[in-house]
C-alpha cells in the first residue's frame, strides 16, 4: 500500500550535517582560516564583496568558506547578512583623485602626470603553472621603488575636461537612490544603473561587454584609466554638520572614454563609461563601465538595438542571486503544474485520436 | 519555541515590515494591481519563496497560527522549510489543520478544506505579470494595465482553441479581479482557480524577485478569462483518491512501477488525512 | 455632412532644426480619401504619423469628429480613448505587413483581435467575423487557422487589411500599402482597396510616391516637398494640370496610363 511521502524534516537535517562534513573534507587536513582565505584568496573575497556589497574582507572570507569557494553561493551568504545590517547614513562621495594609489594606468595617452604604475598585476605573467607553487614557500621580496610615487595623480578624464574634450559628469548633488531599499522601475537612472551593475555578475557584465566589442553595440571604448588603491570614506554625521573619516577601502575604477560624433543637441566629445568595484576587481570595474556606456545609448541619441543597450533586459538579469535562485527553484515540486499538464496532453492526445 | 538569536522578530525589521504593509495595503485597496515594493534578499533563495515570506513576516503576530504547504502538502522539503524559518524567527505556533491556521502560505495551491473569513492565504509567485509572456517590457505592461488594454491576452486563448479545440492553459490560469485588473494567480491549478472567487480570507500574492505585492480582498470577484461558448472549466479525473476515496480534489499521479502503474492521491495531506482519520473512527 | 472627420490645422513636426513637415492644414470628409504624393523624404510619412497619433507635433493640432462628441484634438484627448479610437474608428495599414500583424499567431487571431480588445467574448462569432473578413480581403477560409508567416507578401497584405477593418473603421492610414509587391498583385490589391473604400464609405489617408495609386485611389491630393505642400486638389485637376513646377516635374516624370 502506497503511503505519502513524510519526514521531510528530518531528511533536510540530515542533508545539512551531510553537507558540513563534506565542506569540511578530510579531517587530518589542516582547516582553513578565515585569515588564509582573506590573504591568500583575496581576489576572491574581493569579488565576494563587491557582489555582495558589503565591504567586510572577513565575513566575505567567511560566507566563501561557508560557500566551499561557490562565489555565487558566498555573494548570496553576504547579501542576506546585509539585509539584516541596519543603515545608519550615506558617506560623502569618494574622492578617487586622492587615492592612495597602488596601480594605475592609462591607455589612451604614454605618459602622463604621475605615470604609469603597474602595480600588482597578472597583465604580463606567462600563463604557466608554477609548479613551485605547489610545494608553498615564501616569494622573493618585491623590490621597492627607488621614490614614492607623485603626490599628483590626476584622473585621466578630468585632464580631458580641463579642454572640454569630454562630457562634463552631471552634477549629482541629488542623492543617489538605492535599489535595495526601493523596487527598480523603468527607465532607471544613471545611480540606480551603475549600483545595479556594481552589484552585477561578474561573467554575465563580462560577456555583455564582450559582446559590445563584436559589433552588438559598439561603442568605441578606450581604457581612460584604471586605478586601483585606497579611499577616504568620509561621513557628515548630522549632529557635527561636517565630514570625518570614518575609515579607508580599496577600491578599482575604470574610467572609458568613448568616441561620440555629437548630436543635434550636443557637439563631438568623448563621453564616459564608469565602473568601480571593492578591492582588486578590474576585469569586473571594466566590464562594468563598457556597459555603462552602451546602457547611456538612448540618452546619446545612439541606435539602441543590440542587448547590452538594452536596460531593461541588462538590469533585469545581471543580478546572480536573482538569477541563481530562479533557475535552480526548477528543483522544487512542481508536480501539480506537471499533473496538470499531463492531464491536458492526455486530453488532446486522446481528442486527436478521436478524430482520426 | 525561542526565537533564533539576534534576529527581529520574523526577521525582518520593523521599518522594512511597515514598509511592505503599505504595499500591502495599497494592493487590498486596488485588487488585483500589483504594486512594486522594496523586496529583501531574504535568507532563503529567491524563486523559493521569498516573497510570500516577507508578505507573512510583514502581517504576521505573536498569537498567529501558521500553515505551509507546497503542492497542497505540508511535509514537503520546502514546506518544511519555511515553516521552521518562521518557528525559529517568530516563535509562532504552526499547524497543518487548514482551519485552524490563521495564516497559510503556499505554493502552486489553495487547500480543499474551505477558507473562513479572518484568514489569510498568502501565496508564493514566481512571475506576477500576467502579459509578461506576450510582452517582456515592464514598461509597456504596465501601460497596457494603466489602459486595461487586455485584448491580446484573450487572442493567446482564441489561438488556443484554433489549435487544440479547447484552451490549453492548465495551471496559472489568468484571471480579472474585481473586474478591472487582469492577475496571475501563480502556479496553482486552474482547479483552484473557482476558490478564489468571493473568498471570505484575505489572499495576498508575494513575488520577492520580481519585487511586486498584490491582493485580492475578501469577497472579490476573480472571474478565470474564457469565451461564452468555450466557458471556463477546471480538471476532472475519473478515479478516487487511492487513500481516501476523494472525489472532489485535485489528485497527484504517483507512479507505483515501471509498468505503467499509476495510483491517484490527493494533493492535499491534510484534506486526505483528515478524511481518513474520519473514516477510521467511523469503523 | 456638417463637420469634417478630420480637421488639421497648422501642423508642425521638427527634428531639431530640421523640418518634418510644416504648416499643413487640411479638412477631411467621411468617405473621402485624400493622397499624400512627393518623394522621398518629403515629410510624407511624418505627416502621417502625425495624422494618426503616433507621433507628437511640434506645434498645430489634429482634430477628430469623435462618435457622440464631434471635433476633439487627438493628442489632448488622453492615451485610453486614443488607444480605444486606434482599435475601433481607426485603422493603421503599415508598408510593410509584418509591422502590423502578428505574425506568431492565425490569421484568424490576426482578424479577431481588435473585436476581442473591444468585448467579443464568442469565439464561434469572432472566428465567423474572421472568416467573413478573410473572404472579403479573397483569402481561402482554409488559411484562417494557418499562421500568416506561411502567406506570400500580397496575401499579408490583405490579411493587415482585414484586420484593420473588420471593426468598421471611419478612417484608415495607409503608408504605401502597395509598396514592395509585384505589379500584378499590386494591381489586384488596388483594385480591393477601391472596392472597400466605396462599399464601407471609408475615409482614407494614403501616403504614396506611386502617382498611379494616388489617380486609382484619391479624390484629393496634397503634393509634398521639403515638409510643405506645395499643391492640392481634386486628384485628376492635380494631376492632369499640375500648377506647381515640382508637381509639373513629378508627373512629367511619369508615364500616366
Amino acid at each position: 500500500m502506497y503511503v505519502a511521502v513524510k519526514g521531510g524534516e528530518t531528511a533536510i537535517d540530515n542533508a545539512h550535517r551531510l553537507m558540513a562534513e563534506e565542506r569540511r573534507g578530510a579531517p587530518a587536513t589542516p582547516e582553513l582560516s578565515l585569515d588564509q582565505i582573506a590573504g591568500q584568496l583575496g581576489l576572491a573575497v574581493d569579488r565576494v564583496m563587491t557582489e555582495g556589497s558589503v565591504y567586510d574582507r572577513e565575513l566575505a572570507a567567511l560566507a566563501l568558506k561557508q560557500a566551499q569557494g561557490d562565489v555565487v553561493e558566498a555573494v548570496f551568504l553576504l547579501r542576506a547578512y546585509r539585509t539584516t545590517l541596519p543603515r545608519f547614513g550615506a558617506s560623502e562621495p569618494l574622492d578617487t583623485a586622492a587615492m592612495a594609489i597602488r596601480r594605475r594606468i592609462s591607455s589612451a595617452f604614454k605618459d602622463l602626470p604621475g605615470g604609469q604604475v603597474l602595480g600588482p598585476t597578472y597583465d604580463y605573467t606567462h600563463r604557466l603553472l608554477d609548479f613551485a607553487l605547489a610545494e608553498g614557500g615564501d616569494p622573493a621580496p618585491a623590490a621597492l621603488a627607488p621614490e614614492p610615487l607623485d603626490a599628483a595623480m590626476p584622473r585621466v578624464a578630468d585632464v580631458l575636461g580641463q579642454q572640454g574634450l569630454i562630457e562634463d559628469n552631471p552634477a549629482g548633488d541629488e542623492s543617489p537612490g538605492d535599489l535595495t531599499r526601493q523596487p527598480l522601475n523603468f527607465p532607471a537612472g544613471r545611480d540606480l544603473r551603475l549600483q545595479n551593475l556594481a552589484r552585477g555578475d561578474e561573467g554575465f557584465l563580462l560577456a555583455l561587454a564582450y559582446s559590445s566589442q563584436r559589433g552588438y553595440g559598439n561603442t568605441h571604448p578606450f581604457a581612460g584609466e584604471i586605478r586601483m588603491g585606497n579611499v577616504a570614506v568620509e561621513l557628515v554625521p548630522e549632529e557635527l554638520g561636517f565630514a570625518i573619516e570614518i575609515g579607508e577601502i580599496a577600491v578599482t575604477e575604470c574610467q572609458m572614454i568613448n568616441q561620440f560624433k555629437g548630436s543635434k543637441t550636443r557637439p563631438p566629445q568623448f563621453t564616459r563609461g564608469y565602473g568601480l568595484a571593492f578591492g582588486r576587481s578590474e576585469r569586473k570595474a571594466m566590464a562594468m563601465a563598457l556597459v555603462d556606456r552602451s546602457l547611456r545609448a538612448g540618452e546619446l541619441g545612439e541606435d539602441a538595438t543590440s542587448p547590452v543597450q538594452d536596460e531593461e533586459f541588462v538590469l533585469a538579469h545581471s543580478d546572480s542571486v536573482e538569477a541563481s535562485g530562479f533557475v535552480q527553484h526548477l528543483k522544487l515540486p512542481h508536480y501539480v503544474d506537471f499533473q496538470s499538464e499531463l492531464e491536458l496532453i492526455r486530453r488532446l492526445r486522446a481528442g486527436k485520436e478521436a478524430a482520426e | 519555541m525561542t526565537h533564533a538569536t539576534g534576529y527581529n522578530f520574523a526577521y525582518l525589521d520593523e521599518q522594512t515590515k511597515r514598509m511592505i504593509r503599505r504595499a500591502i495595503l495599497k494592493a487590498v485597496a486596488i485588487p488585483g494591481y500589483q504594486v512594486p515594493f522594496g523586496s529583501r534578499e531574504m535568507p532563503l533563495p529567491y524563486g523559493w519563496g521569498t516573497g510570500g515570506i516577507q508578505v507573512t513576516a510583514a502581517v504576521i503576530g505573536a498569537d498567529d497560527t501558521l500553515k505551509v504547504i507546497d503542492q497542497g502538502a505540508d511535509d514537503t522539503t520546502n514546506a518544511v522549510s519555511i515553516r521552521r524559518f518562521f518557528a525559529r524567527t517568530a516563535g509562532i505556533a504552526t499547524t497543518e489543520r487548514t482551519e485552524a491556521a490563521t495564516i497559510i502560505q503556499t505554493r502552486h495551491r489553495i487547500p480543499e478544506t474551505p477558507l473562513a473569513e479572518g484568514q489569510i492565504l498568502v501565496y508564493q509567485v514566481p512571475i506576477p505579470e500576467p502579459l509578461r509572456w506576450l510582452e517582456p517590457r515592464e514598461t509597456e505592461t504596465r501601460k497596457m494595465h494603466a489602459l486595461a488594454d487586455y485584448g491580446v491576452m484573450h487572442v493567446k486563448l482564441y489561438e488556443d482553441i484554433a489549435r487544440f479545440g479547447r484552451i490549453a492553459t492548465t495551471y496559472d490560469y489568468p484571471v480579472l479581479v474585481n473586474g478591472r485588473y487582469l492577475m496571475r494567480p501563480s502556479p496553482i491549478p486552474k482547479f483552484d482557480n473557482p476558490k478564489m472567487h468571493m473568498s471570505p480570507a484575505l489572499q495576498l500574492f508575494g513575488a520577492g524577485r520580481e519585487k511586486r505585492i498584490y491582493a485580492v480582498p475578501p469577497y472579490t470577484a476573480v472571474k478565470s478569462l474564457d469565451f461564452d461558448d468555450h466557458p471556463f472549466e477546471v480538471q476532472a479525473w475519473d478515479q478516487a483518491c487511492a487513500l481516501c476515496g476523494a472525489t472532489d480534489s485535485f489528485l497527484d499521479e504517483v507512479v507505483t512501477d515501471d509498468k505503467g502503474g499509476r495510483m491517484y492521491v490527493c494533493s492535499d495531506t491534510d484534506y486526505c488525512g483528515r478524511r481518513r482519520e474520519a473514516q477510521e473512527a467511523a469503523q | 455632412m456638417s463637420a469634417p472627420l478630420l480637421r488639421v490645422k497648422d501642423l508642425t513636426r521638427l527634428y531639431g532644426a530640421r523640418v518634418g513637415c510644416r504648416d499643413v492644414s487640411f479638412d477631411l470628409w467621411p468617405g473621402e480619401v485624400m493622397g499624400i504624393v512627393g518623394e522621398s523624404g518629403s515629410g510624407k510619412t511624418t505627416l502621417l504619423s502625425c495624422l494618426s497619433a503616433r507621433l507628437e507635433p511640434t506645434a498645430g493640432s489634429v482634430q477628430y469628429d469623435v462618435r457622440g462628441q464631434g471635433l476633439t484634438d487627438i493628442y489632448i484627448m488622453g492615451e485610453p480613448r486614443r488607444r480605444m479610437l486606434m482599435r475601433t474608428d481607426w485603422g493603421i495599414v503599415h508598408q510593410n505587413p509584418r509591422d502590423g500583424l502578428r505574425m506568431g499567431v492565425s490569421a484568424g487571431a490576426n482578424v479577431g483581435e481588435r473585436l476581442m480588445a473591444v468585448g467579443a467574448r464568442h469565439y464561434g462569432d469572432i472566428r465567423a467575423r474572421a472568416d467573413e473578413w478573410l473572404g472579403k480581403v479573397e483569402i481561402e477560409s482554409e488559411r484562417l487557422d494557418d499562421l500568416p508567416l506561411t502567406f506570400s507578401g500580397g496575401m499579408l497584405q490583405r490579411l493587415q487589411i482585414a484586420r484593420n477593418l473588420v471593426t468598421h473603421p471611419r478612417l484608415v492610414f495607409m503608408d504605401e500599402p502597395t509598396g514592395g509587391l509585384d505589379v500584378s498583385v499590386q494591381a489586384r490589391l488596388l483594385d480591393l482597396l477601391r472596392r472597400l473604400v466605396t462599399d464601407l464609405n471609408l475615409a482614407a489617408i494614403i501616403v504614396t510616391h506611386d502617382l498611379a495609386v494616388a489617380r486609382l485611389l484619391a479624390h484629393r491630393l496634397m503634393v509634398m516637398k521639403n515638409g510643405e505642400v506645395v499643391e492640392s486638389g481634386l486628384t485628376d485637376q492635380v494631376l492632369d494640370d499640375p500648377h506647381h513646377p515640382y508637381t509639373q516635374l513629378l508627373v512629367s516624370s511619369v508615364l500616366m496610363p
